[in-house]
């Protein structure tokens, strides 16, 4: 945690409506998972303001490059090159430095490396399919990776995924942990997903799209596709009572 | 016209989906050793001060069923109530795990110590507790809540005071099932439904 910010008060309180409904019939899985229930809210304790927080050493120096960290024979993995890159950042507009950024997707064909995936698209044996990294001084990060393929999944009769990445951000604090799902600028099934379409906030769900960013990409190699993330802020005032110790 | 506010919006939750493993936890999933291991593997190291207990759970969806693709992180303070990170705090308590619902059976079990007090901002005692986040396919935004123990003192504690409806105060409390063992079911919804919050 940030044990030397004295000044740090408590978590600026979650936007529920600027998420996804918990409850949604049209992606059927949220209707026995999503409480009845109010959340019970309460101002941040030391339990959600501090949090776990990995080194660099940790990484293993492919682990942010997909094409490469699976690969047997060195080839690396099939598909479209693409950079993803971005900024974490706090509701602030603090930079969010040295926290972990976990991906997953799909392979180019829209195949997962699990055993609960049976699509019939094959699986690329030099593609896993996750990678982490760190985030720098400034909040930026990098993968290199393949596009995903889309893939249908049970659901309504034809539904489909849109291209997507999987997304799981720490921040500095329990309470801003997050897990989100980047889209790709143009995918037209992005307008018939059901779970895309849990996020009722047009503006918040054209927050997950990654516009194309040719400024990043590497000529005759890699596309680039930028994906900035919004952290929980902390709220910083000349009013707030010190915690003892932190 | 009034002035325009300069703060941000948090980025929108998406649902871990159903490969959240992959992720997370890829050699519990089943990539081999794609990482050394597999993050948050361990809450705590040989030699925790403290008592060392073990959790014992379900999650439970509203049909009553145990679903088995549950992905669950635990944070907490050492048995003095210190964070890693902290001045003072125990260097073999990484305060840190995750953890998944067995594919099998559902059941998830997490090894630790027995958290410490911790003091609010406003200069309340806590009672001992683990905070917990689940994440899941059909989960869009991750849920979090809190485990009390049924043998420390709570009646005091803050967030618990909180709960009108006093029947609901036992979902958020950890039943001591043999010395060092305790259980905790989180039902996400039903009339055992687990108090989640927004804190
Ligand atoms: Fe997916």
């Amino acid at each position: 945690m940030t044990s030397t910010k004295i000044d740090l008060g408590p978590l600026v309180p979650r936007r529920r409506d600027m998420h996804p409904v918990p409850y949604d019939p049209e992606y059927k899985t949220s209707v026995p998972r999503s409480p009845r229930w109010s959340l019970l809210s309460m101002e941040s304790t030391p339990s959600e303001e501090t949090g776990p927080r990995f080194g660099h050493s940790v990484l293993g120096p492919l682990d942010n490059n997909l094409i490469l960290n699976w690969s047997k024979d060195g080839t690396g993995a099939i598909g479209e090159r693409v950079l993803m890159h971005g900024r974490v950042m706090d509701e602030f507009g603090r930079p969010v430095p040295n926290t972990l950024i976990e991906i997953w997707q799909a392979n180019a064909g829209g195949r997962y490396r699990h055993v609960k995936d049976t699509y019939f698209a094959p699986l690329d044996p030099n593609f896993g399919g996750c990678g982490r990294t760190i985030t720098d001084d400034e909040g930026r990060y990098q993968f290199l990776t393949v596009r995903p393929g889309a893939y249908p999944w049970p659901n309504r009769g034809n539904d489909w995924r849109p291209m997507h990445i999987h997304i799981s951000v720490f921040g500095h604090s329990f309470g801003q942990r997050l897990i989100t799902q980047m889209y790709f600028e143009g995918d037209p099934l992005i307008d018939r997903c059901p779970i895309a379409a849990t996020i009722k906030s047009r503006s918040q769900l054209d927050r997950l799209v990654a516009p194309l960013d040719l400024s990043m990409s590497r000529p005759l190699d890699y596309l680039a596709y930028k994906f900035d993330i919004v952290l929980r802020g902390r709220r910083q005032s000349m009013f707030e009572n010190k915690l003892e110790g932190m | 016209m009034v002035q325009s506010l300069d703060t941000l919006i948090e980025t929108p939750s998406q649902t871990g989906g159903p490969y959240v493993h992959i992720g997370c936890i890829p050699t519990f999933a089943g990539l081999g050793a794609v990482y050394p291991e597999d993050l948050g593997l361990r809450a705590i190291e040989d030699g925790a001060k403290g008592e060392i207990i073990t959790l014992t759970g379900e999650v439970v969806d509203g049909t009553g069923w145990a679903f088995r693709d549950a992905l669950l992180e635990s944070w907490q303070p050492d048995a003095a109530g210190k964070f890693a990170g902290q001045v003072g705090a125990d260097p073999k308590v990484n305060g840190f795990a995750r953890f998944a619902a067995d594919k099998d059976t559902g059941l998830w079990s997490l090894r630790t110590v027995k958290p410490g007090r911790v003091i609010t901002r406003d200069g309340r005692l806590q009672a001992p507790h683990i905070s917990l986040w689940i994440a899941a396919r059909g989960i869009n935004i991750g849920l979090h809540t809190r485990v009390y123990f049924d043998d420390e003192e709570n009646e005091s504690d803050p967030l618990l005071l909180r709960i009108e409806q006093r029947n609901r105060v036992p979902t958020l409390i950890a039943k001591k099932t043999a010395p060092g063992h305790y259980r905790f079911d989180i039902h996400l919804q039903g009339p055992l439904e687990t108090v989640f919050l927004d804190i």
